[in-house]
């Protein structure tokens, strides 16, 4: 009997991968063939712009890229502010580790992500897009690419699209893959050919953005909704999920659990559900600790939260976020001053540099989590720790700076003990923080033979010949001569 | 415009919609401490990239705090700029930049000038958590004939992108790396040298640390004057003495032309001249070219070129060897007053004291740093010996004379030296937009019409807008004057003459804000724009208290004529007073 559980399917809805791994994404007959362009068509035929955004503001569709801002009524912003010329921009800025969400709905299905942005560019009175894309996405790339082609050969992009007067073309701008370019005046400046950093809002894109025109920003897996959304209908799609929460979420299953990848599930669906269920359970029968949602901008989520219903709010309210829909599950070996530190390691690399608290201060952050983890750490770096935190996400100017701390901070909340092991005691539990471990002698191995006492350069290692022999952890250097010496596995680091 | 009304830290205002927090507070009397915020409000020139957030202040409903530089105000908005969470903040963030900058303000040329450290005094900062361990992010040192760039004092700010990029679209600074290693530097990372820098030092004017800093050649200064084998010559230029005041305590605009001789003279230098005697020459020399030039145009010549364009900026003369390199006909070929100064130093008046040139060392003083550049130009040197030899800015001469214990305001008034030292009233105005170029209309006026001026101020060519305009009635023919001060402005007026479309006959650019009064080497006027009017005042007050007014008057500049060069443009005057230019884009990005 394989490992997956008959469940995996049982508790997922696809909507935004509705079509991946079903159709042959190079071939827009197979798209057609499972309504694909009927939306669009609807929306050109036979309603009013403004009876699609009321149509989206109904159906609750939130943004899926990270912040939950409802998609309808961005583009009523967009659409009110009048201009010569407006742009719709597809975040394809795929970044967050561990996240393909968006990348498997370009190359699983791209013409659903096309079909949409036609359909705000119908909206919001623009006819001209771009997908601002990461050139480390290279097939995404050709099949979006392919995907273009023939959709402008079957004239449903292009001049008068299906004789409705609709002009609308798409074309591809590429990232150098920083993370910071997901943000959305980031992603701009950069499409601008200008330095990817963010700037303040207001202006928000909908009022100035791509070359200071109305540019609406909507990201993959928002726009692979759309279609869907039209032809279903507001009240299908906001009966899925919760009061706040509409639709589905796509998840990138990773770590210690037994099936990873994408997932499709209904908003509200419990972490327990997605893990254990749907996600198998962790690997080798190990204990659930934590799992790490919204990727380095996240938290962590315990043991406490397992049967809270996922969705944007409540994720804020546990110390963390949606994010793009990365989810890390971490189990008992796992150390949490050690994961904090690897998604702090993330945001020192990606932040851009323009503010001092995000360019200084993840830094720094860094700089202490890797004394604690080193055993150098003091229970005072804690409070500064914290204070750190808190006043980055105070300070900084943009979403990065803003999020940064959070893996720190939901690791000091929810395993407080864990940090005060590593600045007390000295000690990782988990046996992660090698430098924290401790050189030990196991008693029945140990035959009394005395090379490791004779090869300690400070004589820390004591004990009668052919009697079991102890290392004494106080004035041990941690030189490891003792293992190297040892012939029977009697020595190990604990 | 719509009023807005909000309570910042209890009192009420009301103030019009679109006004920042930071702006409201001020009229409140609460001064919100800002470092990276620059606001050069006469000169439209505002840096806000909301990048140290030192000026963050909490707004009631908002989940973090707001930068008040770049946060617009809203109606009934609650601002609290000292609460706890305000002040810790501020105080942790200005911890975390200080941990990334150096410390060695003992030996660091913006000590004392620094806006950095008087934050640093104004928190109460007494220690850095975490230094002992805490990394800083490092950058080779770049140091290029003018400017200084140590950008591990660094600290993002941006003002100098804003100046470069936005105010004098020279485009040779812009941030690059991210994160940690972001720094502002040329792009692909050159050094300033093989960027298209002019060395006009705006970037230096405005950094709030010693990240950008002038070549400082005092030491060599000292060097010279201890040295008995040399004749040392010093040239001052008209902007200095309407700056240098401000280094001692004065009211920008305090004229300190005679208490500046007085401290040069005693600081060893053994003849105390004038920039502004070349200056009068520059007039002669590029006065006789416009009117040339004029006069093959009105004949009906298609070849001569007009607009003629002033020359004695060396920024602007970077910037149009970069930038318009197709175009280097056009200037007036007239070199600088500080290079005809040295021309005539090393050779007339070298011959008059039987001096050696190779024993006598020209030492300019400037407020500019691109004359440290232009000094060092192969094209006026002879045979590996410069004219000038270096020119210090006015920065550096307030660290001299403070340095030999003078105090300039107890120091009495002297002359300069004769014979070089002597100059007209349209001299001293060179310092100021739009001066050269009155000064220039004084001379051609005459030597066109034959007729004597009544009046010698145009104040209609005077004045503090980016590019101004005037028409000169030269007794019926009407000359168009175009001016413009700031790169950015005369690259307007240069793309106008590229393409053909230009209706002036003679243009003169200033490359820095204001003229050589706003130069990169004055005193730091730390974007307080009423410092440069108040100079600039200061610069035509002398200029009405000179008994000559007019160029061509200078008696020592008809002797030297007289005596040496013959005529303008002359044989000789080409060979010592003219120059040509370069085209410079190939040298752009090329090591």
């Amino acid at each position: 009997m394989s490992k997956y559980s008959k469940n995996i399917n049982k508790k997922q809805i696809r909507i935004a991968l509705r079509n991946c791994g079903i159709i042959d994404p190079e071939i827009i007959e197979e798209y057609i063939a499972r309504d694909g362009y009927h939306a669009l068509g609807e929306v050109l035929t036979r309603q009013t712009p403004e009876e699609t955004i009321e149509l989206m503001k109904a159906s609750g569709l939130r943004g899926r890229g990270g912040a939950g801002f409802p998609a309808g009524l961005k583009w009523d912003f967009a659409r009110k502010n009048e201009a010569d010329q407006k742009y719709v921009v597809c975040n394809a800025d795929e970044g967050d580790p561990g996240a393909f969400m968006d990348r498997s709905i370009l190359e699983g299905d791209p013409h659903s992500v096309l079909e949409a942005m036609a359909i705000v560019g119908r909206c919001i009175g623009s006819d001209m897009g771009y997908i601002y894309i990461r050139a480390e996405y290279p097939l995404a790339i050709a099949r979006l690419k392919i995907a273009i082609e023939q959709a402008r050969e079957y004239g449903l992009l292009g001049k008068d699209i299906l004789g409705s007067g609709f002009n609308f073309d798409i074309d591809l701008k590429y990232g150098a893959g920083a993370f910071v370019c997901g943000e959305e005046t980031a992603l701009i400046h950069s499409m601008e050919g200008e330095r990817g950093e963010p700037t303040l809002k207001p202006p928000f894109p909908a009022e100035s953005g791509y070359m200071g025109k109305p540019t609406n920003v909507n990201n993959v897996e928002t726009l692979a909704n759309v279609p869907v959304i039209i032809l279903k209908g507001a009240e299908w799609f906001s009966s899925i999920g919760t009061e706040s929460s509409k639709g589905t979420k796509v998840f990138a299953l990773a770590g210690k659990i037994n099936n990873v990848g994408l997932i499709e599930v209904p908003m509200g669906t419990t972490l327990r559900e997605v893990i254990f269920e749907i996600g198998g359970g962790i690997k080798d029968g190990k204990k659930f600790k934590a799992a790490q949602t919204g990727g380095p901008s996240g938290g962590c989520l315990t043991e406490k939260h397992l049967d809270t219903p996922i969705d944007y709010e409540n994720l804020v309210a546990n110390g963390s976020m949606m994010g793009s829909g990365g989810m890390i599950v971490m189990d008992e070996d796992d150390c949490m001053v050690s994961i904090a530190r690897f998604y702090l390691d993330f945001t020192v690399e990606e932040s851009c540099g323009k503010c001092a608290p995000c360019r200084i201060g993840n830094k720094r952050l860094h700089e202490l989590l890797q004394r604690i983890c080193e055993g150098k750490g003091e229970e005072s770096d804690l409070v500064r720790l914290r204070n750190l935190g808190e006043v980055i996400k105070d300070t900084s100017l943009c979403g990065l700076g803003q999020s940064s701390p959070n893996p720190v901070l939901s690791t000091m909340d929810n395993f407080p003990e864990e940090y005060l092991s590593h600045v007390v005691d000295k000690k990782c539990t988990s046996g992660v923080c090698t430098d924290l471990l401790e050189y030990f002698i196991v008693e029945e191995n140990c035959i009394g033979c005395t090379a490791c006492a004779r090869a300690c350069p400070v004589g820390c290692i004591s004990g009668e010949r052919k009697e079991p022999h102890l290392i004494n952890p106080d004035t041990c250097i941690k030189c490891g001569a003792c293992m190297e010496k040892c012939k029977f596995d009697a020595v190990i680091l604990k | 415009m719509s009023l807005v009304k909000l309570t910042i830290d209890g009192n009420k205002v009301e103030v019009p919609a679109g006004t920042t927090i930071y702006k409201a507070a001020k009229q409140l009397d609460i001064d919100i401490p800002i470092l990276c915020y620059m606001d050069l409000k006469d000169l439209n020139i505002e840096n806000k990239p909301g990048g140290c957030r030192i000026c963050s202040v909490e707004v009631e409903g908002r989940r973090n705090l707001a930068p008040s530089c770049s946060t617009a105000v809203a109606e009934d908005m609650l601002v609290r700029t000292n609460s706890m969470r305000v002040i810790n903040a501020r105080r942790t963030v200005m911890e975390l930049i200080l941990s990334d900058h150096p410390k060695d303000c003992l030996s660091c040329a913006k000590a004392g000038n620094c806006d950095l450290q008087d934050m640093a005094v104004l928190l109460g900062i007494r220690e850095i958590p975490g230094q002992e361990y805490a990394e800083m992010s490092t950058y080779r040192l770049d140091t290029s004939p003018s400017i200084i760039r140590d950008l591990d004092k660094c600290i993002m700010c941006r003002r100098c992108e804003t100046m470069c990029n936005d105010f004098q679209t020279v485009g040779a600074l812009h941030a690059v790396n991210r994160g940690f290693e972001a720094v502002v530097a040329p792009a692909f990372e050159m050094n300033l040298e093989h960027s298209p820098c002019t060395y006009c030092g705006q970037c230096v004017a405005v950094c709030p640390t010693g990240a950008l800093t002038e070549v400082d050649h005092t030491g060599k200064v000292i060097a010279a004057l201890n040295d008995p084998t040399k004749t040392v010559v010093v040239q001052t230029a008209p902007a200095v003495r309407a700056a240098l005041g401000e280094e001692f305590g004065m009211e920008p605009g305090t004229r300190v032309t005679g208490q500046m001789v007085t401290a040069l003279k005693q600081l060893g230098f053994d003849y105390v001249f004038d920039t502004d005697f070349a200056a009068d020459l520059t007039i002669m020399e590029e006065g006789t070219e416009l009117l040339g030039r004029l006069k093959r145009h009105l004949e009906g010549d298609e070849s001569v070129q007009l607009p003629i364009l002033t020359s004695c900026c060396p920024g602007w003369v970077n910037f149009f060897e970069y930038n318009y390199p197709d175009l280097k006909d056009v200037p007036s070929t007239a070199r600088s007053p500080q290079q005809m100064f040295g021309a005539i130093a090393k050779t007339y008046f070298a011959d008059k004291i039987e001096v050696d040139r190779k024993d006598m060392v020209v030492i300019s003083i400037m407020p500019c740093l691109a004359k440290k550049y232009e000094c060092q130009r192969d094209e006026f040197s002879v045979d590996g010996n410069p004219d000038v030899d270096f020119s210090i800015s006015t920065r550096e001469l307030a660290h001299l004379i403070k340095q030999a214990n003078m105090d300039l305001n107890k120091l009495e008034e002297d002359d300069f030296d004769a014979p070089l030292g002597e100059s007209s009233g349209a001299a001293v105005i060179f310092g100021a937009t739009g001066g050269v170029i009155e000064a220039a209309t004084r001379t051609a006026y005459e030597l066109q019409t034959g007729k004597t001026l009544e009046k010698v101020d145009f104040k209609q060519l005077r004045g503090m807008e980016g590019i101004r305009s005037a028409t000169v009635d030269f007794d019926g023919l009407d000359i168009n004057i175009g001016i413009a001060h700031g790169l950015g402005n005369a690259r307007k007026l240069l793309d106008e003459v590229k393409a053909g479309k230009s209706k002036y006959h003679a243009i003169e650019v200033m490359a820095c804000p204001g003229g050589c009064i706003g130069g990169g080497g004055q005193p730091l006027h730390h974007g307080d724009a009423s410092i440069l009017k108040a100079r600039t005042k200061a610069i035509y007050k002398e200029d009405e208290g000179k008994t000559i007014r007019k160029s061509h008057e200078n008696p020592y500049i008809l002797k030297l004529y007289d005596e040496f060069l013959g005529e303008p443009l002359s044989e000789k005057a080409h060979e010592l007073l003219h120059t040509h230019y370069f085209d410079k884009r190939k040298k752009i990005f090329q090591v």
